[in-house]
């Protein structure tokens, strides 16, 4: 069978709206009658990605599949890109300015947390040139 | 008990103006043939639509007034949010003296209540086996609300009864124990909502008979307030404290709990957004959440009389001049078991598109389908409150698209 395929664009200069792509994605997959649990590992993996996006890219796209029993996210940005994601994958590193950090955010947990909460998890990253994620969720 | 409804239309007074159905937080009501229709399986019970319609057609149901007098030992269990409703009131024992001249045996406060379930979310807080944040069952909407839209969050919540059904309770054992028969007790919650209305009589399907019926808060005051001009100096009869008094407004039974990491907030839009943050993991720092629906909390019911800032007011200066100090389980020798529910509400499946995943995906892919043909502009005309709304009722009844703006456009 098919899958769903959803798009968003991530707006880089509004706080407050990141978090609408994973909200649509969440509503789209209890629709869908997938478990709570799920759901939230979901949305707490897509919310990561989505700020890091705002934070470090000015925004960026993205794109999610559906599937009957998991779920592809790809985010995408154009952003400068991450000299050594080894590092970067580490809690509690972070790039974020002072300025992001006094908003609560730049804790350096996005990267973790989004490989906590989803089952596999790849990286591609090009100094200057962007950053996509991929992030599959096992219903 | 007929079908539960909580608000009913008066269709004469509906003019089926789309107010309603635009602040409706759970997308329940449709206009169909120019009538608000409340999709009863999405319904939160919230009031919104009440306090909304201009018309006054939208009605809250709750028990008559003179379903009273059929018991012979009439016990009443006025909410906190009462105590608010009256000018220059000094000592809420006016109003207990008020309710017994109203033809009560017996007066109950569920402030009392609730400082009984302060107590017991105190003993579960610290015994940490509870999912962080916490979040208060005490406003039904708000429990109806996770269940039908935030499962992921159903396990936070506060798995102990609400204050008036722990009122209620309690009200029966007592009178029980004073060797009055059963079939003589009605026990009548004094409701400032109808999602309380809502709460009991469910409760009351599918459980032991504790609440007899539930009362509209104005439809008393009315009431109430000829009797109680006449009474001069009140007993003290009133064992309620400063502590469950605060529970009617928003931030009282947190701010009961004496916890520091806690956040409390009041009014639809306030707690979407909560809920929203919350299932985010953003909040799994706080150890405590109330969330209260109506705007300022009790207060802000749609069956006050009193404007919900100005009761807040008045019960505040009450509060200040009870000295008397919260109740304990020990007082009372309850323990946890009294207060923990039976049985954990079922989350509801009324958004699911169907059963079946598969099917539930085609029926998805149907939706965005239409979406791309509708012009997204949620203008309502269709009677859905939004573009994707009307899309999802059109996949799953089958019915044609019927878009004022696409007829525009051919």
């Amino acid at each position: 069978m098919e899958c769903i395929r959803l798009a968003y664009d991530v707006d880089g200069e509004n706080f407050s709206s990141a978090g609408n792509a994973s909200e649509s994605v969440k509503r789209t997959l209890k629709q869908l009658g997938v478990s709570p649990a799920s759901v939230r590992r979901v949305a707490i993996a897509m919310y990561e990605g989505e700020i890091n996006m705002v934070i470090h890219a000015h925004g960026g796209r993205a794109e999610v599949e559906i599937y009957p029993d998991y779920i592809d996210i790809y985010l995408k940005d154009h952003g400068p890109g991450i000299a050594d994601i080894d590092l970067a994958m580490k809690a509690g590193w972070s790039t974020a300015s002072e300025n992001i950090r006094s908003l609560g955010f730049g804790a350096g947990m996005g990267l973790p947390n989004m490989k906590n909460y989803s089952d596999e998890m790849k990286v591609d990253s090009t100094v200057g040139v962007g950053t996509t994620v991929f992030l599959r969720v096992r219903f | 008990m007929p079908t539960l409804k909580t608000v009913v239309l008066d269709s004469e007074k509906c003019i089926g103006c789309i107010t309603c159905m635009r602040r409706c937080p759970t997308e329940a009501i449709r206009i169909e043939n120019g009538k608000a229709k409340i999709l009863y399986d999405k319904c939160i019970n919230c009031g919104e639509c009440v306090r909304s319609c201009k018309g006054g057609a939208k009605r809250p149901v709750y028990d008559s007034f003179d379903l009273v007098s059929s018991y012979a030992y009439k016990i009443a269990l006025p909410s906190p949010s009462l105590f608010g409703q009256f000018n220059n009131l000094d000592d809420p024992n006016y109003v207990i003296e008020g309710l017994l001249a109203l033809g009560f045996d017996e007066v109950f406060e569920v402030g009392l209540a609730a400082e009984l379930v302060t107590d017991c979310t105190k003993k579960l807080m610290q015994k940490k086996n509870l999912p962080r944040p916490v979040i208060s069952t005490a406003c039904p909407a708000v429990a109806e609300l996770i269940l039908l839209k935030f499962h992921e969050l159903a396990d936070h919540m506060l798995n102990v009864y609400a204050p008036a059904k722990i009122a209620a309770k309690l009200a029966k054992k007592q009178a029980l124990e004073k060797g009055i028969p059963a079939d003589d007790i009605g026990i009548f919650f004094i409701s400032p909502c109808p999602a309380k209305v809502y709460s009991l009589h469910k409760e009351e399907v599918a459980n032991e008979k504790y609440i007899s019926g539930v009362l509209s808060q104005s439809d008393v005051y009315f009431r109430l307030v000829d009797k109680m001009n006449k009474i001069k100096n009140p007993r003290k009869l009133g064992k309620c404290g400063y502590s469950g008094l605060g529970w009617g407004s928003s931030g009282g039974e947190s701010n009961s709990l004496g916890l520091g990491n806690y956040i409390h907030c009041s009014g639809v839009r306030n707690v979407l957004g909560v809920l929203t943050e919350m299932s985010d993991g953003k909040l799994d720092g706080a150890d405590f959440v109330e969330l209260n629906m109506c705007p300022g909390g009790c207060v802000g019911g749609v069956l006050n009389v009193e404007n919900p800032f100005i009761a807040r007011n008045h019960m505040r200066q009450l509060a200040e001049k009870l000295k008397i100090p919260p109740a304990t389980m020990q007082d009372y020798g309850l323990d946890e078991s009294f207060f923990i529910w039976d049985k954990a509400p079922e989350p509801s499946t009324s958004f699911q598109l169907d059963t079946d995943r598969f099917a539930a995906m085609q029926k998805l892919m149907l939706v965005e389908e239409y979406l791309k043909k509708l012009p997204g502009i949620d203008c309502g005309a269709c009677g859905a409150p939004t573009c994707r709304t009307h899309a999802e009722d059109v996949v799953t009844s089958g019915k044609p698209l019927d878009c004022v703006k696409l007829r525009e456009i051919k």
